[in-house]
């Protein structure tokens, strides 16, 4: 297990430099997601890790290791690092054995290690097909166990669930990730679908327009994201504004605790006195104005005006009644709390909050 | 004022590496070219570059007087006026033909389709000078233009035929049914829709047509119509006059160069692409002839009849004829050893030139690297008359042991079917990729191993082809050969051409036989091919 750090990488083809000075690092043995849109640099940092390409600038190690930096410059085929790219990349011409054993010596071809890494990936059966003949699943199993046959140090997954069907998607995901959790190989995945890296990943670099502009865990992420922009990015928000009193934050919806940024003490960080903050739509409590009883029930008033129903859970539109021309707030309920349309409805909101620059 | 012209918009540059760091990044890694593939692809520019360069040297030996002298002949006015206007009535006639058989084959319910598909593009597969040879002789009075005008566009018209046909199989009828519900009528829709998407394949084809034309040498010949080919050859090989021949084929390569941007400059114009969006590609359906069946089967057949039928019954003909009379076969097994030698090795000469220069631009691909590749298809715009005059005047002067070598033949080949080398290995690269290559690479194989290990078993089945094409072209060429072959070295081509000559037409035809044996197959697999293709897609 070695940790795999990228610092102060440049890289361009030209125009505007695809890579703008990237740091990561990636803990010895974790998974690190490199999050980002298409066309924000996410595959080029995969290649300059992997070797296929040289920075302009900066340095790659991976353990003890320096792979690249101004002075050095280690080949593809030195690195020790394995590459599992898009819609894996078999070589059309070998068999699925052929393939997985590509890249160890004849003698190993020979032995136990290439039946023992089918077995591992669940292919074995499949030794003597071509790559045709095998379903998207099954080739990027064969596209990993290849990869890992050379006891990687670490391993880069450009994008490798994202040519399965929806169905499959998940499933493969799940065998994947257990699969390197046991091997304990130092990973980047990168990945364009927020919910696959906040759920997969130890760890998340958001990567935008060639800088990383924000890397911790899936929590931190999605909790404390670092613009507006990334928040919607991963996920539904409501954005409120709010005034900052005592570590608190007041908002149309009540009173509200702040989160701690980190490196401050308690939630007294706002410097300024007004700003806006940000919630996630399931710390929205929505309930029908009137309970059983008829009592009144606390709460900003509104009215449902859309209701997206996903089965285990559904997202409200509410729009407010002082406010009609405001934003809608956006509350996650339970599939089974779905509300029709006109429903008048109190909103109120619980847990920190965090504040938005 | 205080407003300045705006400060240029300013990308973030990284802070510039030292020098000798760059320089260590400019040599080492992915850019590193391998020496050999360098090596290779310059050899290859060079030989396209030479005969060229001294067909100009040769040109202008007796001073530039000299050249206007020749050039301001009124000979040459005539044969300018014969060239051209046979290049623009066979390309139009070949257009017509081609475009509508294909439309018949591919868009409608014609019967027995398959057949149809297979027997339009074989006359590919007869030399043209064994087709003028069969009309001529079985009616030795066909002669002059529009003899030159039937015959060629006979012989030329599957050169349109083959790119519209799979470009028609190919055809999104989305953008033919949504201008039908916009209100356009078939035609319109034929003439404002089909042939706009169609129309690059057209006018390559067209391209094609005319450059065979300026090229061809034997099937003039024999029905006697003076081209600027024609003239060239006569000028050397009977009046032994180099540079007035040269003078001539600087002429002529103009004209196929105006010819090649002529077809540019109007295929840049109706640049037609795929709709954007994804939406899968939807199969046109099939117009029912109905009544008008007959007489399209009736056309197509009597289009195959000309073309095929015609020189091969008689050819059969003459075989028949011949056999009792004469027939060295000792003469011709020897002709056909040589022609296979020669084809053999100029096939493998021009594919190994062509690895280089297309992987190169593939994988490699820069300035230095996409001229080079640019360079390789320069041949298509000489005929081989000028590839062999190059040649003849490089070796008199400067390597008279070349001068109608087995070697310089061969080389002669290489130079003039390099293309078809070139086009062959570029799609067979198109089996390998760059990601497959990095992904050898990361396992741990060095660049060397990677290229012996994936690139070279996957590439391998295109590299047959090219070589297939490039011996078949070779196998039926006459034009160079008659200049280059070694003297007392008969090839197929050759030999028919003495006897042909000399009006032995019952000796000529089994060596034209033999010719139009080895070419017919891969026209047919060509076409065969082709069909699978568009059926494939078509389950798709």
């Amino acid at each position: 297990m070695s940790r795999l750090s990228v610092s102060g990488v440049w890289k361009g083809y030209g125009g505007a430099p695809v890579l703008q000075g990237i740091d990561l690092e990636v803990q010895p043995g974790s998974l690190t997601a490199v999050l980002g849109l298409s066309g924000c640099g996410k595959t080029t940092l995969l290649r300059v890790i992997a070797g296929f390409e040289r920075a302009e600038r900066g340095s790659v190690s991976l353990g003890a290791q320096t792979l690249e930096d101004g002075r050095t410059y280690l080949a593809p085929e030195q690195r020790s690092i394995g590459y599992v790219p898009q819609e894996g990349a078999l070589f059309p011409h070998l068999s699925v054995q052929d393939n997985v054993g590509f890249g160890l010596s004849r003698r190993e071809r020979r032995g136990e290690r290439v039946a023992g890494l089918l077995e591992m990936v669940g292919i074995a059966p499949l030794a003597k097909r071509l790559p045709h003949e095998l379903s998207g699943g099954e080739q990027q199993r064969v596209a990993l166990a290849r990869a890992l046959a050379r006891r990687p140090q670490a391993l880069l997954l450009d994008e490798p669930f994202s040519s399965l069907d929806a169905s499959l998607r998940s499933r493969v995901r799940e065998e994947v990730h257990a699969l390197l959790r046991e091997q304990g190989v130092t990973t980047v995945l990168v990945t364009h679908d927020q919910e696959e890296a906040l759920s997969l990943a130890d760890a998340v670099a958001v990567l935008r327009d060639g800088r990383i502009i924000q890397q911790g865990a899936p929590t931190e992420l999605y909790e404390r994201p670092a613009d507006e922009r990334l928040a919607r990015f991963l996920g539904a928000v409501n954005v409120l504004d709010a005034r900052f009193e005592h570590g608190a934050a007041r908002t149309a919806l009540g009173t509200l605790e702040l989160r701690g940024e980190p490196g401050h003490a308690g939630g007294a960080s706002a410097a300024a006195a007004a700003g806006a903050v940000m919630l996630r739509p399931e710390q929205l409590d929505v309930r029908v104005c009137e309970d059983s009883a008829g009592a009144a029930v606390e709460g900003l008033r509104g009215r449902v005006e859309q209701c997206r129903y996903y089965g285990h859970d559904a997202l409200l539109h509410i729009r407010p009644e002082q406010e009609q021309d405001g934003e809608l707030l956006l509350a996650r309920v339970h599939g089974e709390q779905a509300l029709p349309i006109g429903t008048r409805v109190a909103v109120a909101a619980h847990g920190p909050v965090s504040t938005l620059r | 004022m205080s407003t300045l012209a705006p400060s240029p918009p300013s990308t973030p540059r990284p802070p510039s590496a030292p020098p000798a760091a760059r320089w260590a990044r400019v040599w080492s890694g992915r850019r590193r070219w391998p020496l050999v593939g360098i090596a290779g692809a310059a050899i290859a520019a060079a030989l396209v570059l030479l005969p060229l360069a001294f067909l100009i040297v040769e040109a202008q030996r007796s001073g530039w007087g000299e050249v206007q002298r020749l050039l301001l002949r009124h000979s040459v006015a005539v044969l300018l006026w014969n060239t051209v206007r046979l290049a623009l009535a066979c390309t139009l006639l070949c257009a017509v033909l081609g475009v509508a058989a294909a439309w018949c084959v591919e868009r409608t319910t014609l019967p027995a389709r398959r057949l149809w598909a297979v027997a339009l593009v074989l006359p590919l597969g007869v030399p043209d000078f064994v087709i003028g040879f069969g009309w001529v002789s079985i009616d030795p009075a066909l002669h002059g233009y529009l003899a030159a005008v039937m015959i060629m566009t006979l012989a030329l018209y599957p050169l349109v035929y083959l790119p519209v046909a799979s470009a028609l199989a190919n055809l999104d009828a989305g953008l033919e049914e949504a201008a039908r519900s916009l209100g356009m009528g078939p035609w319109r829709t034929f003439w404002k829709v089909t042939l706009r998407q169609i129309r690059p394949a057209v006018l390559g084809g067209c391209l094609l047509v005319t450059l065979a034309l300026l090229a061809e040498y034997g099937a003039f010949e024999i029905v006697q119509y003076q081209t600027f080919t024609v003239a060239i050859f006569t000028e050397f090989k009977l009046g032994f006059d180099t540079v007035a021949a040269c003078v001539l084929s600087l002429v002529l390569v103009a004209l196929s160069i105006a010819a090649l941007a002529g077809e540019l400059t109007l295929t840049g114009r109706g640049r037609s692409g795929r709709p954007a969006g994804p939406g899968a590609r939807r199969v046109a359906p099939r117009v029912a002839l109905g009544r008008l069946a007959a007489p399209v089967l009736a056309g197509l057949g009597a289009l195959s009849g000309l073309a095929l039928g015609v020189p091969i019954g008689s050819l059969a003909y003459w075989m028949a004829r011949g056999s009792s009379t004469t027939l060295p076969s000792a003469s011709i097994l020897g002709a056909a050893a040589h022609t296979a030698a020669y084809s053999a090795a100029a096939a493998a000469l021009a594919t190994v030139l062509a690895v280089p220069v297309s992987a190169l631009a593939m994988r490699h691909r820069n300035r230095v690297t996409v001229l080079i590749e640019r360079l390789a298809y320069l041949p298509m715009a000489l005929p081989g008359l000028v590839i062999a005059l190059g040649l003849v005047s490089f070796s008199v002067r400067y390597a008279f042991s070349l001068y109608q070598s087995a070697l310089e033949l061969i080389v002669a080949y290489a130079i003039l079917f390099l293309p078809l080398a070139v086009v062959g290995v570029r799609s067979a690269m198109g089996q390998s990729s760059a990601r497959l290559e990095e992904v050898g690479r990361s396992l741990g194989a060095r660049p060397s191993a990677v290229w012996r290990r994936v690139t070279l078993p996957l590439i391998a089945p295109g590299l047959g082809a090219a070589f297939a094409l490039v011996f078949i072209s070779a196998a039926t060429e006459l034009t160079a050969t008659l200049l280059l072959h070694p003297t007392g070295v008969n090839t197929l081509a050759t030999q028919f051409w003495a006897y042909t000559s000399e009006l032995s037409y019952g000796a000529a035809a089994p060596y034209a036989a033999l010719m139009v044996a080895i070419s017919a197959v891969p026209a047919y697999l060509l076409s065969r091919r082709m069909s699978t293709l568009a059926n494939a897609e078509r389950a798709a």
